[in-house]
């Protein structure tokens, strides 16, 4: 089992993430209990498990050659919405959490799968990122660490959303 | 220069700790190799064929005297006594340890220099004319833009993980030094009938194994928008670019399967989210950037000097030093030199740690304490008073780098190769050095004019063939090292009329010995048939084509099939 860090901290996780099998089928849905489903199951059986959404125990994952648009009007909705890494250099996970928070303005926990490892959470977190799934071999103490890594950043983020030029300016530094 | 701010300083020195931590867990087996990498390279750290390699930003290819006094102190200290600049305006050290590096990155940091994203799936160093700030066709200091663009590209957490390498060339003149057809996105500089500043934006170009002209995603587009757009550009890219094949994984694979239109919507339908958003540029953060740069205090001086015109008049090698080695400049009695690292037997771009020191002296007399590198591998100093010139080239002649060479057909751009590369299938600074031996006559160098010849020890174009007049690139064949020539490619449109194109290859490929002949022979065609001396190489394979130089190699069509017929015959 995956350690999770969720806001920076190390918590007991009651989500239960569900997986295609190895043919691409689709998993069952337990009657019970906290679930993640992949995107295609949940478009396609959105109607049968809306009300499991609204009560807060089922949530979606997004596979990284996919995209939150599959989701729009839904986004908000979710209490949970998991994006997968397939590997650690592929990058895409960090554009579809961005569009999730800021573009389709989600709310919930958002959270990092896969091949989520400890050099890589300071981006994600910039990115939207509020909860990791540790790669089971990751020392997630040590982890913890890594989110202070940089006291500043150029960019947009979505944890600072104004640029460090506006900022800046606003401070009247030089 | 520019002058890091308290911020700019607290980032490099944090990544210092970031690296040193990195270094730790996989020395103490916590980071795989695999994960260790991604993050090694993202400081500029190769495991090479020999050693390591570390490759040091030098953003921009500018320098002030203080830095290259301490690149020469690192050089010294923690490598082998020399240093590789590269057509990327870096310096590349070959021999530091791993378990060095996070020093030597920590002694960088004092001069405020790094080795960030040297490497790696991620934005690397700008580059622009090196001439920018001095040239007399200048539309804007790129230099001001290019620090802009790499304080955004610097740690962007969206765009950290990207398909592949991406490189931006920013061009701030009327002329394109700074080849802005040939990179990933390139920013050229242009005014509009108002005086407005904007960018034309170049998309999906770039050398390597699929070598591309960027093609024109924006004729326009105002300054205020320039960080929003490539936002939106490099957001289309990292979700869509492909990832199952390094050798498909450049924007400009993404570009030729989407088509440059379909491209262009998603790019725009992307912005519409984007634009007059947050990172929307403002005049003040303009001027605070441009406000950090030193600036020479240049003295009120006249156009001409008389001691300088009776030098030229008298001294012959003088004059010829200066004929190709001295750049017009837009200050009055100024001047901008380059100092060609391109002399015969040394390998292109190597400088030792004495040579830097004694550069970096007569930088800080000769030049306000600054110097550029510039991407054909030589150094500038952009700031010389025209009453200093004889004096600057004496020294300059002294130390080895007054080879009047730099346009012409010795000045070669060339990869450091199969003698250091682990990724080369030839070697190449030998076959450069062949080629400068066999040219050494500097009367006939001035006849031939201005030629750009460029050299690649494999298909990975570091050497940049695949855009030098005359391109050789070293193939594989059976473990032997042979050599394709192209003919055709051009940079840029440093002269008007002349854009950026791609070389083409003329046929089959030779043995290292024959590749001096090879380019003799061509050079014999241009110069029966160039119009007159103004017509360079490059225009007349344009206006003829690249049959006439196919026959001066091969022969015409007839010896050409007698001679693959002698071929079979012997196989």
């Amino acid at each position: 089992m995956a350690t999770l860090i969720k806001e920076r901290r190390i918590v007991a996780d009651s989500w239960h993430l569900l997986e295609r099998g190895p043919k691409g089928e689709m998993p069952e849905v337990p009657a019970r209990g906290d679930v993640i489903v992949p995107l295609a199951l949940w478009l396609a059986r959105r109607e049968e498990l809306l009300a499991r959404v609204e009560a807060g125990t089922l949530g979606v994952w997004i596979d990284a050659n996919e995209g939150p648009e599959a989701l729009a009007a839904d986004v908000q909705r979710f209490p949970l919405i998991a994006v997968n890494f397939p590997k650690f250099g592929d990058g895409r996970g960090y554009s579809i959490a961005r569009l999730l928070r800021e573009r389709y303005g989600f709310k919930g926990e958002l959270r990092a799968i896969g091949d989520v490892l400890h050099d890589h959470l300071f981006f994600m977190e910039q990115c939207g990122f509020d909860a990791f799934a540790l790669r089971e071999d990751q020392d997630a103490q040590e982890a913890l660490s890594v989110f202070g890594t940089f006291s500043d950043g150029y960019q947009t983020s979505v944890l600072r959303p104004v640029p460090l030029f506006r900022r800046r300016l606003g401070a009247g530094k030089s | 220069m520019y002058i890091y701010d308290e911020i700019d300083q607290k980032l490099v020195d944090e990544r210092v700790v970031q690296f040193r931590d990195q270094t730790r867990r996989f020395l103490a087996g916590k980071l795989s190799e695999d994960e260790f990498r991604a993050l090694r390279l993202r400081n500029g750290l190769y495991i090479q064929r020999y050693a390591p390699m570390l490759r040091i930003a030098i953003p921009y290819g500018l320098l002030s005297t203080k830095q290259l006094r301490k690149l020469a102190q690192i050089t010294r200290k923690y490598d082998r006594g020399y240093g590789h600049f590269s057509t990327r305006q870096n310096l590349q050290l070959n021999w530091p340890k791993i378990e060095r590096v996070p020093d030597i990155l920590a002694e960088l940091a004092t001069v405020q220099m790094h080795a960030i994203q040297t490497s790696g799936n991620s934005f690397r160093n700008i580059t622009t004319d090196h001439f920018a700030g001095v040239a007399r066709d200048e539309i804007v200091d790129s230099f001001v833009w290019c620090e802009i663009i790499r304080q955004w590209s610097t740690f962007h957490p969206e765009f950290s993980y990207l398909p592949r390498k991406f490189k931006f060339a920013v061009n701030g003149a009327r002329s394109d030094r700074a080849a802005v057809a040939v990179h990933d996105v390139g920013l050229h500089a242009v005014k509009d009938d108002k005086g407005e500043v904007g960018f034309r934006v170049l998309v999906g170009g770039g050398l390597g194994r699929t070598p591309a002209i960027g093609f024109v995603i924006r004729e326009f587009l105002p300054w205020r928008h320039l960080l929003t757009y490539i936002e939106a550009i490099l957001r289309v890219y990292n979700r869509y670019g492909r990832r199952d094949n390094i050798h498909k994984a450049r924007i400009k694979i993404l570009v030729k399967e989407r088509g440059p239109e379909k491209f262009r919507e998603e790019v725009d339908a992307e912005w519409a989210h984007l634009k007059d958003g947050p990172a929307t540029l403002i005049p003040e953060e303009i001027a605070r950037i441009e406000s950090r740069f030193t600036r020479p205090s240049y003295l009120r001086l006249p156009a001409t000097d008389a001691g300088f015109e009776a030098e030229l008049a008298s001294d012959l090698a003088f004059a010829n030093w200066h004929k190709r080695n001295v750049h017009p400049h837009k200050k009055a009695g100024y001047a901008a030199v380059t100092l060609s690292l391109k002399k015969t037997g040394v390998p292109p771009g190597d400088v030792t740690v004495e040579q830097m020191e004694k550069i970096a002296d007569l930088a800080d007399r000769y030049s306000f304490g600054e110097l550029r590198v510039s991407h054909e591998q030589n150094l500038i100093f952009a700031d010389v008073q025209l009453a200093d010139l004889h004096s600057l080239w004496q020294e300059v002649r002294a130390l080895g780098f007054a080879t009047p060479n730099v346009g012409l057909l010795t000045n070669i751009i060339c990869c450091p190769g199969g003698d250091f590369c682990s990724l080369a299938n030839a070697k190449s600074i030998p076959v450069a050095e062949a080629i400068q031996q066999r040219f050494d006559d500097l009367d006939y160098l001035h006849d031939i004019g201005e030629i750009d010849v460029n050299i690649s020890g494999c298909m990975n174009a570091c050497g940049h063939h695949h855009v030098g007049h005359i391109g050789i690139l070293g193939v594989d064949k059976n473990g032997e090292e042979w050599y394709q020539i192209e003919v055709g490619g051009n940079q840029g449109e440093i002269r008007p009329g002349r854009g950026a194109s791609l070389g083409k290859v003329i046929g089959p490929s030779f043995a290292r010995a024959e590749v001096p002949d090879v380019i003799e022979k061509l050079i014999e065609c241009y110069l029966a048939r160039r119009d007159s001396e103004v017509e360079r190489f490059i225009d007349v394979v344009h206006r003829i084509g690249a049959e006439p130089f196919k026959e001066s190699v091969y022969g015409n069509a007839d010896q050409r099939a007698a001679h693959r017929r002698g071929q079979l015959a012997s196989a």
